[in-house]
């Protein structure tokens, strides 16, 4: 077992941690810094329940080697909202209802995130279209496609 | 414009919190991440298991050796099923199924044979995951590799493998003939008949005969599996699980292990999704074994791989739906046949499959039978509606053929059959208060239905679905705060919103906002027992039980206001309003004390009130369903795009309108997977060729659209709110109303599901292709 030290930025925080060399950025965020809001659905590619963004891009964490990140920039799905309140998707899927078991609820926000900040006025197939790499099965996406939406015409009105 | 629509005044306008649509407590700690699943448990000194499987379908196990395993260092256990005592006779009622313990512990780690591909045979704990899933590697096993079956008709064929030798079919009913006493993979035989169907058959002017094939789908809960134990020195074993059942984790791993129950402590992690998959146990026994032996805690959490090749989903099926009506569409007859494959042991839903094929229609002469066949694939468990889909699927399919011979609307022809109120249901007993009728009609007077439409290759498609939907045993606790807040204890985990609704209950039953009851899902030591979240039945028996402890704390502070005003108690009442009012005072006053003055003045007149209560309710809240699906086939590929779908379903009282319809847009989107999508794929050698979310495709957003959703409301006199549980039976109409859908499309009646592109496109090109 050979560790290596990785520093990186995570939701804002400068970080420093321990990996094994074998550990995927997810197994690293959850194992190792404690941040277990980016969920294992697959740990292959399928799911989308670990997403996360890496440097501006969304990319799925179980894909990623933790060896990869140094010096990167991280936002987790725990980065999203600010001290004292949700930032407006977590508020929209909540009051929406937008998730059942949550499970894939960070990933989905994550996702969404990132969407809503390169497009603010996404059309309902381009919505579906850019969260399709993210599986739930509790919603049948209904409620959490009208919560981005929503969430994106309350964010230009404000 | 997709707006949501804001609707806090209840749309039952006899309920003041009921019908509206609150925050969930769990909310905020789920968009934040900080929600703890079973994967998010850490303890100090963890060690991480991992899970050996069978390559081979079938096979037997010549001999385990783990010594090399045990000798690489960071391994700190290994376990196999010697390590397991033998097992207690008889089984385990978890709620949707029962489990024999032979059969458990067998399938929980394989002891002389392999009966599937991807049955564990072996279990390690090292200090990190990496290493475990070295050590996995350094486990020989020696197979001897033995023919198998995986097909539920070539399993009850004579020449078929056998997986059992001890397995004789069990009869289940009179009238079926004996079967001789050599081994078989037929392991039981059930039939349910009223009046004659021979004569009704004769009356008929019109009987067609059908036979269909279902696949074998997947629960699919994005969360797989993942279990937590600690052995203490004392002997006491703490559990943390994502499961539907707490207390069947706690009986299951206590027989297994030959514990007392008290000496297994459950403690319910939120949970990713279960629809029926997470109610037996897999991880639970092996981590405890693990963390005996190495007197550390334990985390086993499975691949994805393994929830598809080592856990239950539901049966591949075979079906014969025979069905016999009169010119002017008067069902008199109807045949069904069913066989379920039940996987590597018996007890698959073929029962409940049976009870439901017939539901929704009024036919004097039937006759249901219904076989459980064990084959080489994983053992079957519950998923929604367990049973239903396959079955119903044939009997639809065969209602709207009907339909088009005796040129009747297909929505005419249900009603003039349809299961009414005093009629007899397949087992012979009256249907109580149900809004079949109410669906149907509120599906013929849809805008959907009666739209145009447009384009080539569309097609639409109706189906109904019915689902009993369970009651059993539920207990929870509530004791009131200070504050004027009330504390609801509950056993049932809330897999999404259940701590809502119930605690919606509670609030109505006192006449307090929703914010004022503080829900709680805790551990098996601190509650009564409670039976699974399954079943669509927690809304509908902790329901009841949120109503009753309501009604105990309403007398309780009723006898506490007349203390204190020192009045007779019968003078005093608890209004619905949440107000308690006495006789006026000397000076004329109304005496009244809100439910919020009352609880801060508890602690100093006698005490915070605390109550507990439990129900077992073997009553249940029958649901209809009534599905519409417009589709367009591409001919080029034989991708199907649905285009509009609308779900109308008795939802007895919707107590939180937006989980209602969540409910059914998650169990549509299911359906259509099972209709279009997704089938477990085994190859000539019985191994599962897609154990991926990349080759077993559940719907994605491009997959589906937005689901209409029609809540007509029934009210089951059974419940004091009226419930009847939404989740299950929605699942059920799907198959049959795109197979209809596709046959307007195209003009194929398929007979089997999915009807993936593949399929359709054999079918469109000449040559198959
Ligand atoms: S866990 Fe990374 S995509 Fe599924
Ligand atoms: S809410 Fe359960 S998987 Fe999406």
């Amino acid at each position: 077992m050979s560790h290596i030290v990785i520093n990186t930025t995570i939701n804002g925080e400068a970080t420093e941690f321990l990996a094994d060399e074998r550990d995927s950025l997810l197994e690293a965020l959850r194992e190792r810094v404690g941040l277990t809001g980016a969920k294992e659905g697959c740990n292959n590619g399928n799911c989308g329940a670990c997403a996360v963004i890496l440097d501006g891009r969304l990319v799925n964490s179980c894909c990623v080697m933790a060896a990869e990140i140094e010096g990167s920039q991280i936002t987790t799905v725990e980065g999203l909202a600010q001290r004292d309140h949700l930032s407006p998707l977590q508020q929209t899927f909540l009051e929406d209802a937008a998730l059942q078991c949550g499970i894939c609820t960070p990933g989905f926000l994550v996702a969404s995130h990132a969407l809503l900040a390169q497009n603010p006025d996404p059309t309902e197939h381009e919505v579906r279209f850019w969260l399709a790499g993210n599986l739930c099965r509790c919603t049948g996406y209904d409620k959490i496609v009208r919560a981005v939406l929503h969430t994106a015409e309350q964010m230009r009105k404000a | 414009m997709v707006a949501t629509p804001e609707k806090q005044t209840p749309a039952n306008k006899q309920y003041r919190v009921i019908g509206t649509r609150p925050l969930r407590p769990d909310g905020t700690d789920k968009v934040t991440g900080r929600a703890a699943y079973g994967a998010d448990v850490k303890l100090e000194g963890l060690l991480y298991g991992q899970v050996l499987r069978s390559p081979h379908a079938h096979a037997r196990i010549k001999s385990i050796n783990t010594k090399k395993a045990e000798a690489l260092p960071g391994v700190k256990a290994v376990v196999t099923a010697q390590d397991f005592p033998p097992p207690p006779p008889g089984s385990i009622n978890l709620g949707e199924s029962t489990a024999n313990f032979q059969f458990l512990k067998d399938n929980l780690l394989a002891s002389t044979k392999a009966l599937y591909h991807g049955h564990a045979v072996a279990a390690v704990a090292a200090v990190d995951l990496h290493t475990a899933e070295d050590a996995l590697a350094l486990i020989e096993v020696q197979y001897e590799p033995l023919p198998h079956v995986v097909d539920v008709r070539e399993a009850m064929l004579d020449s078929a493998p056998v997986l059992h030798d001890s397995l004789r079919t069990q009869i289940r009913a009179a009238g079926i003939a004996p079967r001789p006493d050599r081994p078989t993979n037929v392991a039981s035989h059930m039939r349910l008949q009223k009046g004659e169907i021979e004569k009704g058959f004769a009356e008929a002017d019109v009987v067609i005969e059908r036979e269909f094939e279902t696949s074998m789908f997947h629960q699919g809960y994005i969360e797989p599996h993942t279990s937590t134990a600690y052995w203490n020195k004392d002997g006491e074993v703490s559990i943390w699980t994502s499961s539907q059942g707490p207390f069947g984790v706690r009986g299951q791993v206590a027989a297994l292990l030959q514990l007392p129950v008290s000496k297994v402590h459950v403690t319910p992690m939120e949970i990713g999704g279960g629809f029926g998959g997470k109610i037996p146990t897999y991880l639970d026994p092996i981590t405890a074994l693990l963390s005996r032996k190495s007197g550390r805690p334990v985390k086993v959490a499975m691949t994805r791989e393994a929830v598809f090749e080592g856990t239950g989903p539901t049966s591949a099926t075979f079906s014969r739906v025979k069905i016999g009506a009169k010119k002017d569409g008067t069902l008199t007859a109807a045949q069904v046949y069913l066989a379920y494959g039940a996987g590597a042991f018996p007890g698959s839903s073929v029962g409940a499959g049976a009870m439901c094929a017939l539901a929704p229609y009024v036919i004097p002469n039937t006759q249901i039978d219904g076989l459980d066949v064990v084959v080489n694939r994983p053992k079957t468990e519950a998923y929604r509606a367990p049973g239903a889909p396959a079955a119903e699927f044939g009997v639809e399919a065969v209602m709207n053929e009907l339909a088009e011979r005796l040129d009747i609307d297909p929505l005419e022809l249900r009603l003039k059959n349809i299961a009414s109120e005093g009629a007899l249901n397949a087992s012979g007993q009256p249907w109580g208060k149900i809004g079949a009728r109410e669906v149907v009609m509120a599906m013929k007077e849809h805008q959907h239905y009666n739209s145009e439409l447009q384009g080539e290759h569309v097609g639409r498609g109706v189906a109904l679905g019915f689902w009993f939907n369970g009651g059993m045993e539920s207990a929870s606790s509530a004791k009131t705060n200070d504050d004027g807040t009330v504390s609801l204890i509950l056993g049932s985990v809330d897999i999404g919103g259940s701590r809502a609704s119930l605690a919606m209950q509670l609030a109505e039953t006192l006449g307090v906002p929703y914010e004022a009851v503080k829900p709680k899902v805790v551990d098996t030591d601190s509650v009564g027992f409670t039976m699974v979240t399954g079943g669509s039945r927690t809304t509908f028996a902790g329901g009841w039980v949120a109503y009753e402890l309501g009604v105990q704390i309403r007398g309780k502070l009723v006898e506490r206001a007349a203390r204190i005003w020192e009045v007779p108690v019968d003078q005093v009442s608890y209004g619905d309003d949440g107000v308690i009012r006495g006789p006026k005072d000397a000076e004329g006053k109304e005496r009244k004390l809100a439910f919020t003055e009352i609880a801060g003045q508890l602690a100093r007149t006698g005490g915070q009130i605390a109550v507990s209560a439990s129900v077992s309710k073997n009553t249940q809240g029958a649901a209809f369903a009534g599905h519409i699906v417009d589709l367009k086939v591409d001919t080029a590929t034989g991708k199907v795009d649905v285009l509009r779908y609308t779900a109308v379903q008795d939802v007895g009282t919707a107590i939180h309108p937006s989980y209602v319809e969540g409910q059914i847009h998650g169990a549509v989107a299911q359906g259509i997977g099972m209709a279009l999508l997704e089938e477990y794929v085994y190859g000539a050698d019985g191994r599962l060729q897609n154990a991926s979310f990349l080759d077993y495709r559940m719907p994605t957003t491009l997959d589906v659209p937005m689901i209409e959703t029609v809540l007509v409301e029934v009210p089951n006199p059974g419940h004091p709110y009226g419930v009847r549980g939404v989740g299950e039976v929605p699942i059920v109409p799907p198959q049959g109303a795109i197979q209809a859908a596709v046959y307007d499309a195209i003009g194929v009646r398929f007979q089997h599901t999915p009807m993936s592109p593949r399929v359709i496109l054999d079918e469109l090109l000449p040559d198959g292709g």
